[in-house]
């Protein structure tokens, strides 16, 4: 939980961070700063390595050289060596650009099996399914369903994930990912595949989230309209690198910008 | 209160059920020491495909080596049974013998469940055949010809483990350390993601899995009156994967009722006429089996009122709503304006 007295400071810290597959550099020498309270966007050509940010922020990835350094109650984490889990522990939470669901199991399961930071009945009261394992099971149901009723899914609860339309299985994700308690919260490409409608009401709903449960959010998006109309500040990175970063005006009248998208003028044709 | 305890009170009562007619039919002198045989391997491989389709079924984890488990179970409940000839003897030994499973599992576990599908399954078999080898070659073991323990297993003690190993199985499974194996089954790195921690996870389910193998094992070394290094072959485990993948993985009732199926197929074929075509038929039996239902009898389903409610869904009507029933149900007939 963030209070007033941490806002305005650092909660995430990437410094001179690289990612190297074999000779392949798909992150080089990324500086990133997030203050606690932020909803940032990082936005980039196909393959300019944003998946591969969020794969180094979750520890899919360790970083070849650099630091990552989380910040959350006064405690400094650094994430570079910890496996994925525990930087969910610690407070991040992600979903994914191809949509990785538990797909076989019911959308409840998907966030039940998320929500873990309040099960306090030990493997013991589990084999024998004491009254303390009746409750806390009760209880976590209540909550999976709170959450899901939040994300407008709650008539789909007892549906297998597999049979939900893409932008419901979309807002499962985040469901899913809001089930961990994070502080930050990593969305990517939310809006991919949605209707216009779609993505107008996930816009409003990222912004209610980001109030309601004080999160940091960090989002990569093609959908330009989402990113201009809710990052306060815009990081674009290209070939792996930051090229530009500023607030949306800014970045929409960056040359750099414009040249990454649009290609180069062809100027001695 | 009452709606909650109900399903706890119809398993409670099917349970005692089944064991008071099958300890009348014994009293009577109808099950008689063949069939008496028949039920006691029906007990052991539904304790052996239960646990097994916790680490393959739930936990997505292709493991081969449950016989060695079982082979460690019956050993130790034999051995611990030729010192202490006593019940108490045999409930100690079996315990001892599922710990000493559930320590081995750790062991074997933690380096090989990095692995994954087929090189796991070869580790495992791999493993299991090492502790063969081993109770071939140890003394204390009574080498290749075994040990002769005495039976102290009745059909009450039998009963009781095998439903207790059921319950404990399915009551794990549907707690949060059942359900992060799921996660690990059905996407590990979205498990990872939501604090999963995927490594302790598959140990947990393996030794789990490995300490109700060594139960079944206790419970073979505790009714057969021998046990020998060849009885816990790879055949042996793949005979338990056949149980779990037939009844569904991922289905505790489904294995329970393919391993209660091939008992009953196996009665049949123990008729003399067809000894020598037995083994064609039993073959026969399961490939039709798989071509009707690849998904094993039960899918991943469980065996429910529930389940039989969805299956019957417009029978079970009550009759004061809905007066014509030609209106609904799944003839799909074109509504007609009243």
């Amino acid at each position: 939980m963030s209070d007033t007295a941490t806002i305005g400071k650092d909660i995430l810290t990437m410094a001179n961070v690289t990612l190297n597959f074999g000779g392949l550099s798909a992150v080089s020498d990324v500086d990133m700063k997030l203050q606690v309270g932020e909803l940032v966007g990082l936005i980039g050509p196909n393959g300019a390595g944003k998946t591969s940010i969020f794969n180094l922020l979750t520890g899919v990835y360790p970083p070849t050289s650099g630091k990552v350094e989380f910040t959350r109650d006064h405690k400094v984490r650094n994430l570079g060596g910890m496996k994925p889990h525990a930087i969910c522990w610690a407070g991040v939470g992600r979903t994914f650009q191809n949509i990785r669901l538990f797909r076989a199991l019911p959308v409840i399961d998907n966030v039940m099996i998320a929500l873990q930071h309040n099960v306090p009945y030990s493997l013991a009261n589990a084999f024998l399914h004491t009254f303390g394992y009746g409750r806390a099971e009760k209880q976590i149901r209540e909550e999976s369903l709170e959450l899901l009723r939040i994300m407008g899914l709650e008539e789909d609860a007892n549906e297998l994930a597999q049979n939900l339309p893409y932008g419901k299985q979309r807002r499962l994700e985040i469901a899913r990912a809001m089930a961990t308690h994070p502080v930050l919260l990593l969305l990517d490409e939310p809006a991919a595949g949605m209707n216009p409608a779609e993505t107008a009401d996930l816009t409003e709903l990222i912004g209610w989230l980001r109030k309601e449960y004080d999160l940091t959010i960090l989002l990569i998006e093609h959908d330009m309209s989402l990113v201009m109309d809710v990052c306060e500040r815009i990081y674009v990175l290209d070939h792996g690198v930051i090229i530009a970063s500023g607030t949306p005006a800014e970045i929409q009248h960056n040359p750099a910008v414009i040249e990454a998208y649009l290609g180069e003028e062809v100027a001695d044709a | 209160m009452l709606r909650q305890l109900r399903p706890v009170l119809i398993n409670g009562v099917s349970l005692v059920a089944t064991f008071a007619i099958v300890y009348v039919l014994m009293r009577l002198g109808i099950i008689d020491s063949f069939y008496q045989d028949t039920i006691a391997l029906v007990c052991i491989n539904i304790v052996l495909a239960v646990s097994l389709n916790l680490i393959v079924g739930f936990t997505g984890q292709f493991s081969l080596g449950h016989a060695g488990f079982m082979a460690l179970g019956a050993y130790t409940t034999a051995l611990v049974t030729l010192h202490f000839p006593t019940v108490w003897g045999m409930l100690g030994g079996i315990v001892l013998g599922a710990l000493i499973a559930a320590a081995i599992g750790f062991l074997i576990g933690l380096p090989t469940l990095r692995l994954r599908g087929d090189y796991l399954a070869i580790a495992t078999l791999g493993m299991a055949e090492i502790i063969r080898v081993l109770m071939q070659n140890f003394t204390f073991t009574g080498g290749a010809s075994g040990l002769f323990p005495n039976r102290y297993l009745n059909w009450t003690w039998m009963f009781i483990l095998t439903a207790g190993s059921v319950v404990l199985i399915a009551n794990y499974i549907r707690s949060r350390a059942g359900r992060e194996s799921i996660a690990v089954r059905e996407n590990e790195i979205a498990a990872e993601s939501i604090g999963v921690n995927t490594t302790k996870a598959k140990t947990l389910a393996f030794v789990v899995g490995a300490f109700f193998g060594g139960v079944a094992g206790g419970m073979y070394g505790s009714y057969f009156y021998w046990i020998v290094p060849k009885t816990f072959s790879f055949m042996m485990s793949f005979n338990i994967l056949v149980i779990v993948v037939l009844g569904g993985l991922g289905s505790i009732s489904g294995s329970v009722i393919a391993a209660i199926l091939l008992g009953v197929v196996n009665v049949l074929l123990a008729d003399p006429n067809l000894v020598p075509i037995r083994m064609i038929l039993y073959s026969l039996i399961l490939i039709i089996l798989m071509v009707f239902r690849p998904q094993g009898l039960m899918g991943d389903k469980e065996l429910s009122i529930r389940l039989f409610r969805s299956i019957l869904p417009k029978r079970r009507r009550p009759p004061d709503e809905g007066l014509e029933p030609s209106n609904e149900g799944w003839l799909e007939t074109p509504e007609v304006a009243a």
